[in-house]
């Protein structure tokens, strides 16, 4: 240490100096996200919807997972327990009571919310997370390296995880069939409804169906369209005849979700000049400390 | 300084009673880790889809990183505004602040659910993830550690090459490489000091972002836009008190005299750090009035006042006292309570803070990942005593040095 000359002390700093600022000064994002005006979203009735589990069979069959056949999801007794989506199931259905019609409970249909600011592609230390143009939040399993951040971020706790997977576990969710749609297809769930309680279309258009069907029936519904406005808006929105809360919405306001953490992580890290900065700081702090009566002045 | 200490390597008997529970815990570690990866992450631990994280992400890897924190204290402390007198504890520090953030990076790599793409953050780059720069800093920090470490390899091999059987042959030649290899490290490493404490002060911080986007499922006592700069004070204030804890931890186990010079002022120099913390703590507590969940009896409460009193004002007022500082069993007693206030708050930052809306209970660990736990802290106590045993690291009282000898502590 003491036998770097103040020459060469600057001069090396310097070099590092440029090399820092040589790095990329903004790190490329892996996934292109994009948030097309264009982009599609479905519209969820939990007034129309009759619990027939349809959605949960199709779905099934559309991605693969294994799965009793259609006429076992008549099976109401699940309907006791709430349940969530999981590594073996991409969306589920659970019953909540009505209190204008106790024969009448509401059922209500839970999946990912593909949102316009997802937290999921936000967190992921991989960008395995991606928002496409047609609307889906998809998951790309060549990047993933299971650390399960996503799931820790969900503000709608919708990722789930394969833990039984010893080699090569994967992060599980609704990819809002995007393959499906890609060959001109409906999303496996809208297409079996019985009963229209889905509506597939570009999510610009649902916003105006659902304000139409609201204000044309205002004993049927809340006067709110859930996804609309949540966590910077979602994909898939939600009609209702209760308060969202006693369907076991979660509370997650209007901004999106990764606004405060980004723009923490943008200003420690605006264009490295905070931690360039610092280092020079130290460097010339080292230099003149040397000389401080305390520290023993000349060596 | 009126005596000269030169550091060297300790010449004890490896194997003691005490080494050999050490051992025991850690095969039993690595019997759970075994099953781990035979049968998935959900066979050995308690996680599911409500909390995918536990102890292993709270301690091994948070409470980890924020417990090297003196790696980077001592090397400001010692090598940026030049106190030589600290040099004596810089070694030591940087010593536990290595094997430290390679235990980081086991932790992380066995929690990940495809632990063999570690390697794909250096490829695949998502700017806007604070877990992508935590694992990027932590990455090239531990780079910078080893390459500060280099020195006292070459000090303990110069002069001392004897390889084995006719590779004697090229002994001269590697005494020669060791020596061009310390005179250049001698030249730059500065440069790899201030990059070390910045790359600190980087992922300190950025662990605390990590939590932030969990938003309203972690509990507001903890949630705070602040989490941050609140990891960055912790882990600044936690950093002389580790040094304390384990210098006179390795005294006892070697049967030294602790320095209690040097320590009882880092004792003192930690009250005020201690102090800016607190402050800061209890401003982000009233300014977002989270005090009136202290009201509730649960467990939130009860650990939050627990990490606070205990953790943090208790080892202040100790710390403050000059008794304290003059007495070795008082002044280990605040620095312990000191690093269990910050694994505290690691821990119920990333484990007990998190409470999903939805739950089918709560998490607590399993058998298996409290056993890898320790496990692995028990490997890196061996291999703590191991190295000091090889590497001249702890400093010792030297007879052979006389007052006009040349001093210096590379590292």
């Amino acid at each position: 240490m003491a036998t770097v000359d103040r020459r060469e002390f600057l001069k090396n700093s310097l070099v590092i100096g440029a090399g820092l600022i040589c790095l990329p000064t903004e790190v490329q994002a892996g996934p292109k996200n994009i948030l097309s005006p264009d982009r599609m979203g479905v519209l969820v009735d939990t007034t129309v919807c009759i619990g027939c589990r349809n959605c949960e069979w199709a779905c099934k069959t559309a991605h693969d997972l294994p799965t009793g056949p259609l006429e076992s999801y008549q099976d109401r007794s699940v309907f006791e327990k709430m349940r969530r989506p999981d590594d073996h199931a991409l969306t589920v259905v659970n019953r909540y009571d009505n209190p204008k019609d106790p024969d009448a409970p509401y059922t209500v249909k839970v999946q990912c919310m593909h949102c316009d600011h997802p937290a999921c592609v936000s967190v992921c230390i991989v960008g395995a997370f991606s928002k496409q143009e047609d609307g889906a939040v998809v998951w790309d399993t060549d990047k993933c390296i299971g650390c399960r951040y996503c799931m820790v971020a969900c503000p709608f706790q919708v990722p789930a995880f394969e833990y039984r997977t010893a080699l090569k576990p994967d992060i599980v969710k609704c990819d809002f069939c995007s393959a499906r749609r890609k060959d001109g297809k409906l999303p496996a769930c809208v297409e079996i409804c019985p009963v229209e309680a889905l509506t597939y279309g570009p999510r610009e258009e649902l916003v105006r169906v659902a304000r139409d069907r609201t204000k044309r029936y205002p004993q049927r519904y809340v006067n709110h369209l859930f996804g609309e406005y949540e966590v910077g808006g979602t994909g898939w929105l939600y009609l209702a005849g209760v308060d969202f809360s006693a369907l076991q919405f979660p509370k997650v306001g209007d901004n999106p979700a990764p606004g405060i953490s980004e723009s923490i992580q943008h200003g420690i890290f605006a264009y490295f000049v905070p931690p360039v900065a610092l280092y020079a700081l130290l460097g010339a702090l080292m230099r003149i400390s040397k000389d401080w009566p305390e520290n023993g002045g000349e060596e | 300084m009126n005596h000269f200490t030169k550091p060297t390597p300790i010449q004890k008997k490896f194997l003691t009673p005490g080494v050999i529970v050490l051992i025991l815990l850690a095969l039993n570690g690595l019997a759970f880790l075994a099953a781990r990866f035979f049968f998935g992450i959900g066979a050995v631990t308690n996680l599911n889809n409500q909390y995918p994280w536990g102890i292993w992400i709270g301690i091994d890897v948070a409470g980890g990183v924020a417990l090297a924190a003196g790696g980077f204290t001592t090397a400001a402390l010692g090598h940026v505004i030049n106190r030589k007198e600290y040099h004596a504890v810089v070694r030591p520090a940087l010593l536990t602040a290595m094997l430290g953030y390679t235990f980081v990076a086991i932790g992380v790599t066995i929690d990940i659910g495809r632990w063999y793409y570690i390697w794909h953050p250096i490829v695949f780059w998502n700017g806007t993830s604070a877990l992508f720069e935590v694992g990027i800093c932590v990455t090239i920090y531990a780079t910078v550690l080893y390459i500060e470490f280099l020195p006292i390899v070459t000090e303990r091999f110069i002069g001392h090459v004897a390889l084995p059987g006719p590779l004697s042959r090229v002994d001269g030649l590697v005494d020669q490489a060791l020596r061009g290899l310390e005179r250049g490290l001698s030249r730059v490493m500065f440069v790899f000091i201030i990059a070390g404490v910045v790359l600190s002060t980087l992922h300190q911080s950025s662990l605390g972002t990590l939590m932030v986007i969990a938003g309203p499922k972690m509990h507001p006592l903890w949630q705070t836009p602040i989490l941050p700069f609140l990891f960055l004070l912790s882990a600044i204030s936690v950093g002389f008190p580790m040094v304390i804890f384990e210098s006179m931890l390795a005294s006892r186990s070697f049967g030294m005299k602790p320095e209690m010079e040097l320590l009882s002022k880092l004792g003192a120099m930690t009250a005020p750090l201690l102090g800016i913390y607190l402050a800061f703590k209890m401003g982000d507590m009233f300014i977002r009035e989270t005090f009136v969940y202290l009201t509730v009896l649960n467990t939130q409460s009860v650990m939050f006042m627990l990490e606070i009193l205990l953790g943090v004002v208790v080892p202040l007022r100790m710390f403050l006292s000059r008794g304290v500082l003059k007495s070795p069993p008082l002044l280990f007693t605040a620095a312990s309570l000191t690093v269990l206030g910050v694994l505290l708050n690691r821990i119920n930052n990333f484990v007990v803070a998190y409470t999903p809306p939805y739950s089918f209970g709560s998490y607590f660990p399993s058998l298996g990942e409290v056993s890898v736990t320790v496990g692995f802290i028990c490997i890196l106590v061996l291999a703590y005593r191991a190295a000091v045993m090889i590497f001249p690291v702890i400093s010792l009282p030297d007879r052979t040095l006389s007052p006009r000898a040349r001093y210096t502590v590379r590292g």
